[in-house]
């Protein structure tokens, strides 16, 4: 064979791309020439910028307003203008801040459901329950009871991140296999070595799987979060780029939390590596 | 030879399990089982599938608790699992994410948690070099051979220097030479250190080669060590000789006997005879007595299985 399948696929990976642009483009001008694509209303709002040009603006655009975001990421001029630098890092911090405090509760529960058959059975139905809510309508609750905008958006963040890490935590450690635990006992470890050294070791990728899984929901969590707090981060970015019908901005916006969430996925996945074994 | 000072007594030892149908009384796996191992004597167990060999194994592990009887080791009955009691698991049951050092060491510090990291590789390197390992002490388990496997499962038991060695088919699921070499590895060790242990086959010719006493168990439910046989070969063996000695061939064929025939019938047997569970009857076949015994060469015992 000439090339690699690495090789190939960064080239289609390319042409696509290439390809997506062009039509992206192409779409954009011709939708301008023919003149009726904008709402009236919406040319009105928009002014100067709409003057002959598509709704929608054109790779070229987006590309020159990335790189404005890119060259400038943290500048900060007021509440309402902030560089993209800062609002993503502000929603980061609340991922990982409410992530953090989910494993920490999430991992110990885990252990007691998966290795208790007593909590087990008590906590079922709970989880059961909790599981399916949808983290947002935690929100007024959190508001209301919190007071803090801040530490509300944080809270559900735990609690969207908390059911999958809490689940797989449980089910790995219920499935260590029982040889394992035959050996820990016939050496007399205690169970605090046997949780560490043994369990914990052996239900590892299990829990890893869960706290991928729980990242990727905190992330598409967050933004809809902040679109509701409002105040800093990129989910109030993106919403109050809409108020200012910056569509140019609002497609910069979507590709960041897109490359955001992609490198969450890969640090997690790369942990998950770490910790993996072949039986 | 083995001092004759009882190590281990089993006595009166029954395991039941509810039954899967509702309503049904618990059945018994086995029952009313007795008998002993010396010190530094190696003990087999014989029976067939399902007879509650590993279960056996388990309550004298103390993994497993007995519903009747109890099991005597050094003059206290076993409660739970203990140090002195090595196991090597059948399927032997190597931690996947810890080398083969980190695997005997995980034992080692076990049984000495006060040594430090040096005295435990020194002491861990000893055992690895025991078993012929030695230049795999970081490799990861999935990374070796099924008979290194079962090696690093044999080195993490001797590590630790169990009074007991307690195996449960450890050599069944390797290639037939695999097994011979680790069966002529076991035998040095075993021999060399008169280490007391208790290990469960399916091979007749392993029994042979590696015990001083073996334990018949009848088929299951309700199991019973149908007799106890002395091993007539003289200790000094080798597995590539013992069939040239008198006594090979009374041995196997009366153990052969056993499995084929007298392991299904043994209800009968003992409605005859005048059977006591606490004194099963020792039988020690040799060459001299295997002429006169009409059980071991009359019966034509493959073609009636069989049939049957
Ligand atoms: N936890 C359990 N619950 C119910 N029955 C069990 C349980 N464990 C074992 N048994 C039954 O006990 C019997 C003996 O099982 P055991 O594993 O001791 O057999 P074995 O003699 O070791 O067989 P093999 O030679 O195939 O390993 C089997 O019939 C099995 O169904
Ligand atoms: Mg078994």
């Amino acid at each position: 064979m000439a090339a690699s399948l690495r090789a190939r696929s960064l080239v289609l990976s390319v042409v696509l791309f290439c390809v997506f642009v062009a039509i992206w483009h192409f779409a954009v001008q011709t939708g301008g020439d023919t003149g009726p694509a904008m709402d009236p209303e919406y040319a009105a709002l928009m002014g100067e910028t709409a003057k002959g040009g598509s709704a929608l603006p054109g790779p070229l655009q987006v590309g020159a307003e990335l790189w404005k975001h890119i060259s400038d990421p943290f500048y900060d001029a007021g509440p309402n203008d902030k560089g993209i630098g800062i609002q993503l890092a502000y929603s980061l911090g609340r991922v990982l801040l409410g992530f953090l405090i989910a494993a920490l509760v999430a991992i110990p529960l885990g252990f007691l459901v998966g290795m208790s058959p007593l909590f087990h059975k008590a906590l079922d139905p709970y989880i059961q329950v909790l599981k399916p809510i949808s983290p947002l309508a935690w929100m007024p609750l959190a508001l209301y009871t919190i007071k803090d905008s801040e530490v509300s958006s944080i809270f559900v963040i735990f609690i969207c991140a908390l059911w999958p890490m809490l689940i797989n935590t449980a089910f790995g450690v219920a499935s260590v296999r029982k040889e394992w635990l035959n050996v820990s006992k016939t050496l007399e470890v205690g169970s605090l070595r046997t949780a560490l050294l043994v369990i914990l070791p052996a239900a590892a990728p299990t829990i890893m799987t869960g706290m991928r899984i729980s990242i990727g929901i905190a992330w598409l969590v967050i933004v809809a979060a902040e679109m509701l707090v409002g105040g800093t981060g990129i989910g109030y970015f993106v919403w109050n780029e809409w108020n200012n019908l910056s569509i140019t901005s609002i497609l910069v916006a979507i590709l960041f939390i897109g490359l955001i969430g992609m490198l969450l996925d890969l640090v997690l996945a790369w942990v998950g590596r770490l910790v993996a074994y072949q039986e | 030879m083995s001092s004759k000072k009882p190590l281990i007594s089993i006595e009166g030892l029954t395991r039941s399990f509810a039954s899967q149908d509702k309503g049904e009384d618990a059945f018994a796996v086995f029952e009313d089982v007795w008998f002993h191992v010396n010190e530094s004597e190696f003990v087999c167990l014989i029976g067939h599938s399902g007879c509650g060999k590993t279960t056996l194994l388990n309550i004298l592990a103390g993994l497993d608790t007995a519903s009747e009887g109890a099991v005597i080791v050094g003059g206290i009955a076993v409660e739970g699992p203990s140090l002195d009691r090595a196991v090597i698991f059948q399927s032997h049951a190597l931690m996947p994410w810890m080398s083969v050092m980190g695997n005997i060491a995980f034992a080692v510090k076990s049984r000495w948690p006060e040594w430090n990291k040096d005295r435990i590789r020194e002491h861990c390197q000893k055992y690895i070099d025991l078993v012929h390992l030695t230049g795999s002490e970081n490799k990861k388990p999935s990374q070796l051979s099924g008979g290194m496997k079962q090696r690093v499962g044999i080195a993490r038991a001797l590590a630790i220097q169990p009074k007991i060695l307690l195996m449960d088919e450890p050599f069944s699921a390797l290639d037939a030479l695999t097994r011979g070499s680790l069966q002529d590895e076991t035998l040095s060790i075993c021999q060399t250190t008169r280490q007391t242990s208790f290990m469960i086959t399916h091979d007749i010719d392993e029994a042979i080669l590696l015990s001083d006493k073996i334990v018949l168990m009848t088929n299951g439910p309700e199991a019973k060590v149908c007799e106890i046989v002395e091993n007539t070969l003289p200790r000094e063996r080798t597995r590539n000789d013992m069939h040239h000695h008198a006594n090979y061939y009374p041995m196997r064929n009366h153990l052969l006997d056993f499995l084929v025939n007298r392991s299904r019938q043994f209800r009968e047997e003992l409605a005859s005879a005048d059977y006591d569970p606490r004194h099963p009857p020792v039988v020690a076949p040799t060459a001299e007595n295997a002429s006169t015994d009409p059980a071991v060469f009359e019966k034509p015992p493959l073609v009636k299985t069989i049939n049957a």
